[in-house]
């Protein structure tokens, strides 16, 4: 790769390319037959999607892992005469992410190969939406963050709301208006940021030091932005009925990739760009944390739908990691990211897992199904790994990021780990109780009785899950290991902002 | 050498589980069973380079976490203690692969059930051989996974799978405590291998831990946090109510996983851990405390049960509390040399359990049997070694008897001891022990004689077909049989007698071992005596006595027969309770509070609004929403400009 190579610019913008040639194609193919489209736009996606997948492994084997600044930085003029400018770049703690959202874009395709309802229109609006998070991960100046940031909330916003079940005008409205509480403060917050350091840069802001007072207020904007995202309680309630409506598709990247926006802006922004007010509601952050890992495990086991009791699991797991973040320590932090990534293939692969018995069925009722194991005996061992992952069995990437949280709340308040470590046992008691109800017992329900296993597309689609749920949990140093420096230099500059200021 | 033990279960596993339906059943079923029983022959010779020759050493493999000091590796750590273990796992479940062959031969699924148990041996090994807090943690959720997945390996029954539920959960909360028992360990020693935290163990002796507004010394509290994860897997008062249940499982699973060794892996933990122990003397009693409480209370309830696997399961109950009590007191060699010979003699009683239910067309309730010791001699004399090992008989002065005689005895005698050392829990162990051995006698012995005397009670069909077992079955029990009655002579100088020193060396803390008066050595086997009478007078001469005291009820045998009413609290308080909160928090919390308020409220507000202004109802809020955020962008972008644009 030469030097000059703006890989993250053809990596964020290569799915656009690909959204744009689906759109055209369809211009161009509009008095044609439908379904020809549509055979063209599938593979188009499929391909796009893999590109950017081979080109982001590129960048990952390419990034330097003992560097703690930004990498592969990319900056040009674009609206300067306002303060503005086009900067990209990552460090340990964004790239892991971009490689989980390139990981996770060609299984959903794959996964919405038999979507019925506007092909074209649904898989240009995932490449699109794959742009904006994407760029949210790169973006190095305020306002490039904010596009992407809020930008892919329109994507999402209409996969849910066209390509959604009954109830999607609802949960997309519901969607809607809670991500906008969020995002009109904090982009208040982003002006009065702006105002104060002359400046949008990403990289400058992260060396100004804020006003005390400030920064209490620019944390609690941010917070409201970002704990929506996470989502954190009790601002969560919008992400069961999200997921719900969601197509299948929609779900993964909803709980695989979006919910991550909100921790991975705790990590760009209010931790190191506020570190007095990070210290100050940390002790907030702990209760909501804990109160959402126990009261959202108990909801879980009380759901009759499949996707809503894994909604709220993904609440649960999501406390995990702003535990993790705010413990501010390394063990806490590499276990926040660590649960991300983790979370972002566990999460996603039960939403698959759902999908493929909803694809058969079209319901997620739990009381429908039962005794699956009899006929889908490949389908149940997969389904049971990913249940147990997301119960946090050893050996799985589940249990790392739960037990280096854990231990690192632990350091800060052992009552805090003893919270969430309640919440590992009741993950166990709505996993299990899921997949006894859903896959063991007898098979009575006679719409079942020729329900198919799994076909090739679908072991296509989990073996890249199964795998990486196995290696990140048995070789945890694989993923640490990259994220070490920047976590060390991110933790250094606290520690010493606290001294500095006297704390 | 130990690679292959440890990791060629788990081969056999993985290639019986995934590709068993290619192999076919035999192939699997040979592949995991030699694979076992190869580890079985390499672990004696491990045994003998280890715990004889002295090689100690540690294998590291590969690194599974590193954070700092927050190191785990995956590693084979050998020393006397893991060598003792790889010795009784691998062996018991080598003969348990074998047993299984005749026992699960009507079963549909044997390649899936192969797979399982080599899993389960596979998980097993890697926590005997656990170099760090975190492998054992591995190891540990390991066999509590494959024997989830082994009590409802008939997943059509539904109490199958409840029971495997239960085990899972209620070992969850004793993980809980052991997971927050690591944790503490990295808090307090900045380590999570074993040798690392136990070097720290001096120096942090005054060390306070602040937990729930209390402060606790840390040692202790760690003692304590490790020793909830214990409770949990090895089944001990309050956290026990998961092992009878277990029995739903196939039987040779009930004597691999739930007698021999998953369950004692909370005394190898306690062992493993000694130097925290010792240095915790108020947790080290409340492992008394528990300890003894178990031994006799599994007892008396082992007294009313009718089912013929349930009686042994809460005899295994029973003795992991003796083996408690012993580690609580420092006997940690004790502790061991019981956890040894009792998988042998329970694994016996199990397999031979199975071998009278495979005989008997699958019936399980004693109240069915009687007088069949005809048509199964074999497993008849093979039981009657089994029971002999478990209620202890021998000669005291002499010290020669079964196993259990050895090694039951020594723990009872190490309580006496502890208690006149000036341990006060000590004499109580004492007592509850004591108790514990006559009423273990009794049911014992009421088990043999409901079984395989008297008049037989049950079905005429099934008589008419009941039959020995095949040599297949019969093979795995003589040997464990053979065990049963030399083991505790033959291990007794080292485990616990003069060579014990050199054979534990520093995997075990050896204390010096005074000589009780010979009441004490008597007193064990005389109630045990005294239990056989009682059997005999209850169900051989007065046979029907038994169930006519039953029958008439009265409070005592309820309470007894109901398990103290454990399950009935339990189901009341946790699972009732967790279902009523669950729902207030999601009818009640999410629906009416949060969204009632939040974003139903705003919805409801802004729409009443917004129809009264444009009368439109298409109904296609996202339209709106769509144009709202995007004059959001257009307002930002505004606002940033013009502030830029100064």
């Amino acid at each position: 790769m030469p030097a000059d190579f703006p890989i993250l610019s053809w990596i964020t913008f290569i799915p656009l390319l690909g959204a744009a040639l689906i759109l055209i194609l369809r211009v161009l193919m509009r008095g044609e037959d439908q379904a020809h489209l549509e055979r063209n736009a599938k593979p188009v996606a499929l391909i796009t999607t893999l590109v950017t997948l081979a080109l982001t492994v590129v960048l990952v084997a390419a990034f330097d892992r003992t560097e703690t600044g930004f990498q592969f930085v990319e900056e040009a003029e674009w609206l300067s005469e306002f303060g503005l400018g086009y900067r990209l770049g990552v460090d340990g703690l964004s790239v892991l992410f971009i490689l989980l959202t390139s990981f996770l874009m060609p299984i959903c395709i794959l996964a919405s190969w038999n979507i019925q309802k506007r092909v074209a229109d649904y898989m240009a609006a995932f490449l699109i939406l794959q742009t904006l998070m994407i760029g949210v991960f790169c973006a190095l100046d305020l306002v490039l963050f904010y596009i992407f940031f809020e930008g892919g909330l329109i994507p999402m916003f209409l996969i849910i709301g066209v390509w959604g079940g009954a109830n999607r005008v609802y949960a997309a409205f519901k969607f809607f208006l809670y991500t906008l509480l969020g995002s009109v403060l904090m982009l208040v917050a982003m002006v009065a940021m702006f105002l104060q350091a002359g400046t949008t840069d990403i990289t400058v802001l992260l060396q100004t030091e804020f006003a005390r007072d400030l920064q209490m207020w620019l944390w609690l904007a941010f917070f409201a932005s970002f704990a929506v995202k996470m989502p954190m309680w009790p601002v969560h309630t919008w992400l069961p009925d999200a997921h719900v409506e969601a197509p299948t598709a929609g779900s993964v990247i909803l709980a695989g990739v979006l919910l991550k926006m909100g921790g991975y802006g705790f990590l760009r922004f209010s931790l190191p760009m506020f570190p007095e007010a990070s210290q100050f509601f940390a002790p907030l952050v702990f209760v909501l944390s804990v109160i959402a890992i126990i009261y959202t495990s108990l909801v879980a086991f009380r759901q009759t739908d499949i996707k809503k009791l894994i909604a709220y699991s993904s609440v649960a797991h999501m406390g995990f990691v702003t535990m993790g973040l705010f413990a501010m320590n390394e063990l806490g932090v590499q276990g926040a990211i660590f649960q991300m990534l983790s979370h972002g293939v566990i999460s996603g692969a039960l939403f698959l897992c759902v999908g493929v018995i909803y694809d058969r069925m079209h319901t997620r009722e739990i009381a429908f199904y039962g005794g699956l194991v009899h006929r889908m005996p490949v389908y149940a061992a997969v389904f049971m790994l990913f249940a147990l992952a997301n119960v946090g069995l050893p050996g799985t990437s589940g249990f790392v990021g739960e037990i280096m949280t854990m231990a690192g709340a632990f350091l800060v308040d052992p009552r805090v780990a003893a919270g969430a470590a309640l919440g590992v046992i009741l993950s166990a008691v709505y996993m299990l109780t899921l997949y006894r109800n859903v896959v063991f017992g007898e098979l009575t329900n006679p719409k079942l009785q020729d329900i198919a296993d799994m076909n090739l597309r679908e072991w296509i689609i989990f073996v890249p899950l199964v795998i990486a749920t196995l290696v990140m949990g048995f070789f945890s140093t694989l993923v640490t290991d990259v994220t070490a420096a920047s976590i060390g230099a991110l933790i250094e500059n606290y520690d010493a902002a606290l001294a500095a200021a006297g704390r | 050498m130990p690679l292959i033990i440890v990791f060629g279960p788990l081969i056999g596993a993985i290639l019986a589980g995934l590709f068993g339906r290619w192999l076919g059943e035999r192939a699997s079923m040979a592949l995991t069973t030699g694979l076992v029983i190869l580890s079985a022959v390499l672990s004696a010779f491990v045994f003998y380079d280890v715990a004889i020759a002295g090689n100690e050493r540690v294998i590291e493999l590969a690194r599974w976490i590193s954070i700092g000091s927050f190191e785990a590796t995956w590693s084979i750590k050998l020393d006397t203690l893991s060598a003792v273990m790889l010795v009784v796992v691998t062996f018991v479940s080598a003969l348990v692969h074998v047993y299984s062959w005749g026992y699960m031969s009507h079963d549909p699924h044997k390649a899936r059930f192969f797979a399982y148990l080599s899993l389960f041996t596979f998980a097993m090994l890697s926590l005997v051989t656990a170099n760090d807090f975190l492998q054992m943690f591995f190891g540990w959720e390991g066999v509590g996974l494959a024997s989830y997945l082994l009590i409802g390996f008939w997943y059509k029954k539904k109490s199958a799978n409840d029971a495997a539920i239960k085990a899972f959960v209620v070992n969850r909360v004793g993980d809980f405590g052991f997971a927050l028992g690591v944790m503490a360990v990295f808090a307090v020693f900045g380590a999570i291998t074993f040798d690392g935290a136990f070097a720290g163990v001096e120096g942090e002796a005054d060390t306070v831990l602040t937990f729930f507004g209390v402060n606790f010394q840390a040692i202790e509290l760690i003692a304590f946090l490790l020793f909830v994860g214990a409770m949990g897997k090895s089944a001990q008062f309050f956290l026990h109510t998961w092992l009878p249940d277990a029995m739903e499982g196939p039987t040779p699973v009930s004597a691999l996983i739930h007698a021999a060794t998953m369950v004692t892996a909370g005394v190898f933990l306690v062992c493993r851990c000694w130097p925290i122990f010792e240095a915790a003397p108020n947790a080290s009693a409340f492992v008394t405390v528990i300890g003894a409480t178990t031994a006799l209370f599994a007892a008396t309830v082992g007294l009313a049960q009718n089912d013929i696997k349930r009686v042994v399961a809460y005899s295994t109950c029973s003795q992991l509390g003796y083996m408690f009590f012993a580690a609580g007191l420092g006997a940690y060699g004790a502790a061991m040399f019981h956890l040894f010979t009792h998988a042998f003699f329970k694994a016996l009683l199990f397999l031979g359990a199975g071998s009278v239910i495979h005989g008997l067309s699958n019936e399980q309730d004693m109240r069915k049997m009687g007088g069949v010791y005809k048509m199964l001699p074999f497993t008849w004399v093979l039981m009657l070694i089994g029971t002999l090992a478990l209620t202890g008989v021998g000669i005291p002065g002499l010290k020669i008897g079964f196993a259990g005689f050895y090694s039951k005895d020594m723990i009872i005698e190490s309580a006496w001891l502890a208690g006149m050392d000036g341990v006060g829990v000590g004499m109580l162990a004492f007592w509850a022990g004591l108790i514990a051995a006559g009423l273990t006698s009794f049911y014992s012995w009421r088990l043999i004689f409901m079984t395989f005397h008297g008049k037989y009670r049950g079905d005429k069909a099934v008589l008419d077909h009941a039959h020995e077992s095949p040599m297949v079955m019969l093979v795995p029990l003589i040997l464990l049989a053979v065990g049963a009655v030399f083991a505790g002579g033959l291990f007794y100088n080292v485990f616990v007698g003069y060579g014990a020193e050199d054979f534990w060396r520093e995997s075990l803390a050896v204390h010096g071992h005074e000589y009780p008066p010979l009441w004490v050595l008597a007193a064990p086997v005389a109630i045990s005596a005294a239990g056989f009478l009682a059997a005999i007078w209850a169900y051989l001469m007065n046979e029907g006595l038994g169930a006519r005291l039953a029958a008439r009820g009265g409070p005592l045998h309820a309470f007894l027969y109901n398990k103290w009413y454990f399950d009935e609290i339990y189901r009341f308080v946790f699972v009732r309770g967790a279902a009523a909160l669950g729902d207030l928090f999601w009818k009640v919390g999410d629906r009416r509070i949060i969204d009632g308020f939040g974003p139903d409220g705003f919805a409801a507000t802004a729409l009443a609004g917004a129809r009264r202004v444009a009368r439109a109802q298409s109904g296609y809020v996202y339209h709106y929403a769509f144009v709202m955020l995007i004059g959001v962008l257009v307002f930002s972008l505004w606002v940033v400009a013009g502030a830029g644009g100064r």
